[in-house]
């Protein structure tokens, strides 16, 4: 997909709550080897959010730190998407408040969209398509979640929170990272789903793996690579959807990707999969090292299920832009080590009668 | 009773089958076995499977595999006996050719065990253990296992290697094995320190999770060679039951039904176990690999960590063992893998087993368990033209 007029980047921004849990002290708790399940999914502690954190709060910092690069007024915004799976309410938006609390009302398009780990670049989609045809100047797109495992499942491993904001334009002076072309890629393949009212996400076990998750992947990316007659070596990163340590380093050996164009945008033995906001995050920390000129290929992953996969050129602007706001490196290394106790109750797992 | 022969094998690959339903995948490997014969209908089929009510919502698979593989109005009938389903199925298939009752009869088992998640698998395996004392008290079969092999452990005064290194043959087996499921070495160190699931059971001591279908083509012998150029002959065939809790055992290292089993298939046979040439074995977990080698009389009890060690189970060894890789890396479709060991070892005896063949092997043995060894089915087949 190539939206009518040239689109890009003018913006971006992360953020990543300091508290942190070990995977030893979950595996602890549960009476399991913390050195197996270490080498099973390759991910050393991830990120836990605060008391008075939230997917909305989160949202905002990434907005913010994306306004600061983007040097534009957020009255300028015409649109306004989070992405996400754990919003605060289930029935009133979370993207007006983010929207409202970073003064981009009234005169905004806003809304939530859900899709499991691809909410993020989903809307990041949508701005493009608002962006490319003209009807709106700017959009924000935002990927964030605080996300869920359910205590003792294997999810709870990597279930983490965070969240990265993009601020879509047209192509230009500004811009950071130009749009190459998209390929959104989308089955029902229910490998992963939470029910209303439920607090946390049921799974498939083996199931996310080849059907979902690989096979989403690589059609998404391959069809982007021979639609732009593009080949892996032509990228100077990759990044792909991240739930767990193995699966993105599997997916780019398949494809042809190797070690070193997957290093700069994978973050997940660090802070763990932070669903909507993983891959978003990962794409965040390419551009705050990437060099003029060189080539990013971006592929998410969402249960349910669909892939959304982007290439990007990066442009000059970048270089001025990288010092304006925090980098997400930065915020992996600000951080606070926190017991099973208190992240349970940072998470709203203990609830009192 | 009129003398059988096997004249066609056919497997599917092992693994989840995602996209694969059972009667597909029962089509697919009696359409393989067809293709070895000159037959063109069936007569009668039976079909081992013991899962299907739990984790397909699937009854009434005699019907359904029938019709979906163009075998109407063939008669057709379901084998339920639990991990020897297929073993029952065979034998059953046996019995209908030697009476005279058919000529050409499809006998085989399906499994499709991915469309769960793993409690659920769990619960329906456990369900061939005696539910009401064993399954409702939380004793799953690894865990029952684990008891036999924490016993064996003490009373011969070994540790979990030499249950490792058989674990370690057995991947090296399936290397080459283009129907098996887990068709990749492993070291002694990865199989030692993977993790527990009952202790002292750890993860490579166990057969996966797995879908598949293996059949076979059953005949009278002295028409073999109508429908076939080569074929085998089942020359034992035999089934005994014990106790199906564990603890109502004398001995829970001596499986006593494959005892029994075994000596009557080789008296049928008129052969002994210094006859046997290869075999493939029960090895859900290697703790029961190890059991029924010596309760079939295969070797000496106590002394298989020492046969490991000597390699006398390795392809080229004095007693090839699951030259497949056995269940624990081939891999264990429970309904079909009684199926699947008769279909490894009517390749190797008519030395069709590619890179899996044991060198020119006369007599093969199969034994297929239910739950631990509640029920013992035993094949032998002999290298017919």
């Amino acid at each position: 997909m190539k939206p009518v007029k040239e689109v890009g980047i003018v913006g971006w921004g992360s953020y990543i709550p300091k508290y942190r849990v070990k995977i030893e002290e979950i595996a602890r708790v549960w009476g399991k080897r913390g050195e197996w399940i270490k080498d099973d999914l390759l991910i050393e502690e991830k990120s836990v959010s605060g008391l008075d954190e939230d997917t909305a709060t989160m949202s905002v910092e990434a907005a913010k730190n994306a306004l600061k690069r983007a040097k534009i007024s957020p009255s300028e915004l015409g649109a306004v998407f989070v992405g996400t799976e754990s919003k605060p309410y289930a029935v009133k938006p979370t993207s007006t408040i983010v929207a409202e609390a970073i003064g981009a009302t009234p005169y905004v398009l806003a809304a939530d969209l859900e899709f499991a780990c691809k909410a993020g670049t989903e809307a990041l989609q949508c701005c493009i398509g608002l962006v490319g045809s003209n009807m709106i100047k700017y959009g924000l797109a935002i990927g964030a979640d605080t996300a869920q495992g359910a205590p003792a499942d294997p999810l709870e491993y990597s279930a983490a929170c965070g969240a990265t904001a993009f601020i879509v334009g047209m192509a230009s002076s500004n811009s950071v990272a130009k749009l190459e072309a998209s390929v959104s890629y989308v089955t029902d393949t229910p490998d992963f789903w939470r029910r209303p009212g439920k607090p946390y996400p049921s799974h498939a076990e083996a199931f996310t793996g080849d059907p979902a998750y690989f096979k989403h992947i690589r059609e998404a990316a391959q069809t982007l690579l021979s639609e732009l007659g593009l080949k892996p070596s032509d990228f100077d990163y990759a990044v792909f959807h991240q739930p767990n340590g193995k699966f993105p380093l599997r997916v780019a050996r398949q494809l042809g990707f190797t070690k070193e164009q997957l290093m700069a945008g994978y973050l997940v033995p660090w802070i763990g999969n932070t669903y909507a906001g993983s891959s978003v995050t990962g794409f965040s920390a390419v551009l705050d090292v990437a060099k003029p000129g060189q080539r990013i290929l971006l592929v998410s992953y969402g249960s349910g299920a669909g892939s959304d996969a982007f290439s990007f050129i990066v442009q000059d602007a970048i270089l001025e832009k990288q010092p304006l706001a925090p980098t997400v490196k930065e915020y992996i290394d600000r951080k606070e080590l926190v017991d099973y106790s208190l992240y349970a109750k940072y998470r709203g797992k203990i609830t009192l009668p | 009773m009129r003398k059988v022969a096997i004249v066609g094998a056919g497997m599917t690959k092992i693994s989840r089958h995602w996209d694969k339903s059972l009667q597909y995948l029962f089509s697919e490997a009696l359409d393989k076995a067809l293709a070895m014969t000159k037959v063109g209908k069936a007569e009668a089929i039976f079909v081992g499977n013991m899962c299907a009510q739990d984790l397909s919502r699937q009854n009434n698979l005699g019907a359904i595999v029938a019709d979906y593989s163009g075998h109407l109005p063939a008669s057709s009938m379901r084998i339920e006996a639990a991990c020897a389903s297929a073993g029952a199925a065979i034998l059953a298939g046996y019995m209908a050719v030697a009476s005279g009752l058919y000529d050409v009869v499809v006998a085989g088992g399906v499994e499709k065990l991915s469309d769960m998640n793993t409690r659920y698998v769990t619960e329906a395996l456990g369900k061939a253990s005696n539910a009401e004392y064993e399954l409702f008290y939380g004793a799953s079969f690894v865990s029952l296992n684990a008891l036999m092999m924490k016993l064996y452990m003490e009373l011969y005064g070994v540790d979990r290697t030499p249950f490792a290194e058989f674990a370690v043959l057995m991947h090296k087996n399936a290397t080459v094995n283009p129907y098996a499921q887990l068709p990749f070495e492993i070291t002694l160190d990865k199989a030692l320190s993977s993790e527990f699931i009952a202790e002292p059971i750890s993860l490579y001591d166990c057969a996966p999770i797995g879908d598949g279908a293996a059949v076979l083509i059953m005949c009278p012998l002295e028409d073999a060679s109508k429908y076939a150029d080569s074929f085998v002959e089942v020359a034992g065939v035999a089934s005994a039951t014990d106790t199906v809790d564990l603890a109502s055992r004398d001995d829970i290292l001596l499986l006593t039904s494959t005892k029994i089993a075994a000596e009557k298939a080789l008296n049928m046979a008129k052969t002994s176990p210094d006859d046997i040439d290869v075999v493939e074995i029960h090895d859900t977990f290697t703790i029961m690999g190890f059991v029924s080698l010596e309760s079939l009389g295969l070797v000496e009890r106590g002394k298989t960590p020492q046969y490991v060690k000597e390699g006398v189970f390795e392809k080229d060894g004095d007693l090839p063992v699951n030259p497949s890789g056995g269940l624990k890396a081939s891999g264990h479709p429970v309904g079909a893998t009684g199926a699947y060991q008769v279909a490894y070892l009517t390749l190797q005896l008519l030395n069709a087993a590619g890179k899996m063949q044991v060198p020119d092997p006369t007599y093969g043995l199969a034994q297929n368990l239910a739950g631990t060894a509640s029920g013992s089915y035993i094949t032998i087949l002999k290298r017919g033209r």
